[in-house]
């Protein structure tokens, strides 16, 4: 017994076989369940991928580190559904890449802020968080409502978000841009955006600023759908006390 | 365990392994045995953990499912019990609110007590963003506790405007109204909008221009006064503030009163009904109600 890994310590070979089983079991039992992970995704009614204008929203959220200080999964604890509503569903972030759950929470669970607050309400916050809750330390970010926001990498980013299996269809990749800038403009003619994401797509000037869409239109559009695509009553909470 | 080979170093008086590598040898220092059986005691518990919790996958045929361990844990059976007991507990006044009319609420103290402590705290979770923890308002949102109120101040209206908010357009029942935007729908001279600009201040009792103040007048009997009232003191069934109390939603400069009367506001407020429960809203139109601002029926009809 003593000797016996002298096998091992003489030849090469044998080692580099050992060394790769042991981490293959490691990396089995990591991995293999990311193939099941389909099944493990209660199927709902409602989930549709984010618009154009809502993903470039998302980008300037990942891209500000608004994720360092806000979750976005509301725990299946009594407490966190008495504050913040319904817990998350797996389903609600399918189509989240990366998935934006986090455990660090300086700032509240956003994961159904959309429809908590008023565009208006967002424009100020995010200007300047002090104006309306005094003691916040969220830093301000003023310039998002100055910054043009970037689109001509938006088809693309869709692109690459229906690889990862977001179902865009070949339209949707298309029309990326026009139904970016349909969203942001209540004038335009959004027929064709609805047709592709849902009737219940939210068409306005998030940012209040007129036609010209700026980063801030984007994460407000973003912010203001969290959470509201599933109707929770049917597959959470009310679903197993009626079971 | 070949115990005959026992080969121990000269300088440690540690055992080798044995192994010699160009009359190098490897001393043996195995793990101390706590930490041995501490390792040994973790797998085991692995093991009863995948025993007694949900862990290990299989298929059933038609599709992959993991077995639900002996004591078939589902942290969300978890929480829809502790949330249903929750209810349970508080079911008796529950109920008793929702059924109770406003009036019998205020007359009953104990419900009274329970419903300003719910209301309170619904208050701070949901409301206390725009119209602040102790509901002062701000810039843009409205104080709450004094008695200037833009849709009305008696419990039945404060209860409607939580449920249904104020222009939110996804409630089919919302209050709304639309201030016309003077300036930049061109429906104005900038001119008659500084005039206007004057009367306006003029009626708030603020310093202007008696000159350009008279000629606002006309303006505003014309523009104005089908929502602000031809005096100036507003309309509740609109929502139009009135102008003439020392009270301002977005401040009483000459600039941000232009500014008002050139782009129009609307502000907007959620309406609650799918967010909170009935009694929830209840709660917090008591709460509201009885923040020193609210108005008696009686009071109401005689404004
Ligand atoms: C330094 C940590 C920090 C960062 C970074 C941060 N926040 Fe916050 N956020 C907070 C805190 C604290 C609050 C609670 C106080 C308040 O409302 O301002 C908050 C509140 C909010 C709220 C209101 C939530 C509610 O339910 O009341 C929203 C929306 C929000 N943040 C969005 C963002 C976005 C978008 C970003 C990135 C652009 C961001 N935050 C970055 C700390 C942060
Ligand atoms: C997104 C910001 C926002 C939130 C959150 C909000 N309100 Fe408001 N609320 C407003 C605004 C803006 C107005 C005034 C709208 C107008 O100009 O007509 C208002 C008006 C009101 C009024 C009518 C005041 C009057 O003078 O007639 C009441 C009552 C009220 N809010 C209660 C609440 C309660 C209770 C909650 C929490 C459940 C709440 N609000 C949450 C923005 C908000
Ligand atoms: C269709 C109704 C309507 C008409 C017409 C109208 N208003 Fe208003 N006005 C409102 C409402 C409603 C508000 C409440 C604020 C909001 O929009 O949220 C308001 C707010 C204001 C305010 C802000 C008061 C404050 O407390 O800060 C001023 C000033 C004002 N109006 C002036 C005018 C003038 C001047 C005119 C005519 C040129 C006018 N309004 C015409 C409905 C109207």
């Amino acid at each position: 017994m003593q000797m016996s890994h002298a096998i091992f310590e003489r030849n090469s070979i044998i080692l580099l076989i050992g060394v790769l089983i042991t981490v293959a079991i490691g990396g089995i039992v990591e991995i293999v369940p990311l193939f099941l992970i389909k099944n493990t995704i209660e199927r709902v009614e409602g989930m549709r991928p984010y618009t154009p204008l809502e993903l470039a929203g998302r980008q300037i959220y990942l891209r500000e580190g608004c994720y360092t200080c806000h979750s976005q999964m509301i725990r299946s604890l009594r407490s966190e559904v008495d504050r913040y509503g319904h817990y998350s569903l797996a389903a609600e972030s399918m189509y989240d890449h990366p998935f934006q759950w986090g455990s660090k929470r300086t700032g509240p669970d956003l994961a159904r802020v959309g429809g908590k607050y008023s565009d208006e309400w967002h424009q100020v916050h995010m200007k300047n968080p002090r104006n309306v809750v005094p003691n916040s330390i969220m830093p301000g970010y003023a310039f998002l409502s100055e910054e043009v926001l970037e689109t001509e990498e938006i088809k693309d980013l869709i692109k690459a978000h229906r690889m990862t299996g977001v179902p865009y269809d070949d339209e949707m990749v298309e029309n990326a841009l026009a139904d970016l800038k349909a969203q942001a403009n209540p004038d335009s003619d959004y027929d064709d955006l609805l047709n592709r994401y849902g009737e219940k797509v939210s068409v306005r000037d998030f940012a209040g600023d007129g036609p010209k869409v700026t980063e801030l239109d984007a994460l407000i559009a973003y912010l203001q759908m969290l959470g509201t695509l599933v109707d929770t009553d049917v597959y959470g909470i009310e679903a197993k006390l009626q079971q | 365990m070949s115990s005959e080979h026992k080969d121990v170093d000269q300088h440690s008086g540690t055992e080798t392994t044995g192994h010699e590598w160009d009359g190098i040898k490897e001393l043996n220092t195995p793990l101390p045995k706590w930490w041995l059986y501490t390792f040994y005691v973790t797998v085991v518990w692995a093991l009863g953990y995948f025993i007694v919790f949900p862990a290990i996958p299989y298929f059933d045929g038609s599709k992959w499912d993991a077995t639900g361990g002996v004591i078939n844990y589902d942290q969300r059976a978890v929480v829809a019990e502790a949330v249903e007991e929750n209810e349970a507990r508080l079911k008796p006044y529950t109920e008793a609110i929702v059924k109770a009319s406003f009036q019998e609420i205020l007359a009953d103290q104990e419900l009274m007590d329970v419903a300003y402590a719910g209301g309170s705290i619904a208050f701070k979770e949901n409301c206390a963003g725009c119209h602040g923890t102790g509901a002062q308002g701000f810039v843009a949102f409205p104080n709450l506790n004094d008695d200037d109120w833009l849709w009305g101040g008696t419990i039945e209206d404060i209860h409607q405007t939580i449920t249904h908010g104020i222009r939110w357009e996804q409630d089919y029942d919302t209050r709304y109204s639309q201030m016309p935007s003077f300036g930049s729908d061109e429906i104005l001279e900038k001119e008659d909008i500084k005039d206007v600009t004057q009367y306006v201040m003029q009626l708030g009792g603020l310093d202007h221009s008696a000159e350009a103040a008279a000629r606002g007048a006309t303006v505003f009997e014309e523009q104005c006064s089908v929502c602000h009232a031809a005096d100036g003191k507003g309309d509740k069934t609109q929502g139009a503030p009135n102008l003439t109390d020392a009270i301002w939603l977005f401040g009483s400069d000459r600039e941000t009163i232009y500014e008002t009367i050139y782009y129009a506001r609307n502000s907007v407020m959620p309406a609650w009904k799918e967010r909170l429960d009935e009694a929830t809203i209840k709660k917090l139109a008591v709460y509201v109600y009885s923040l020193g601002g609210g108005v008696e029926p009686s009071d109401a009809a005689a404004r």
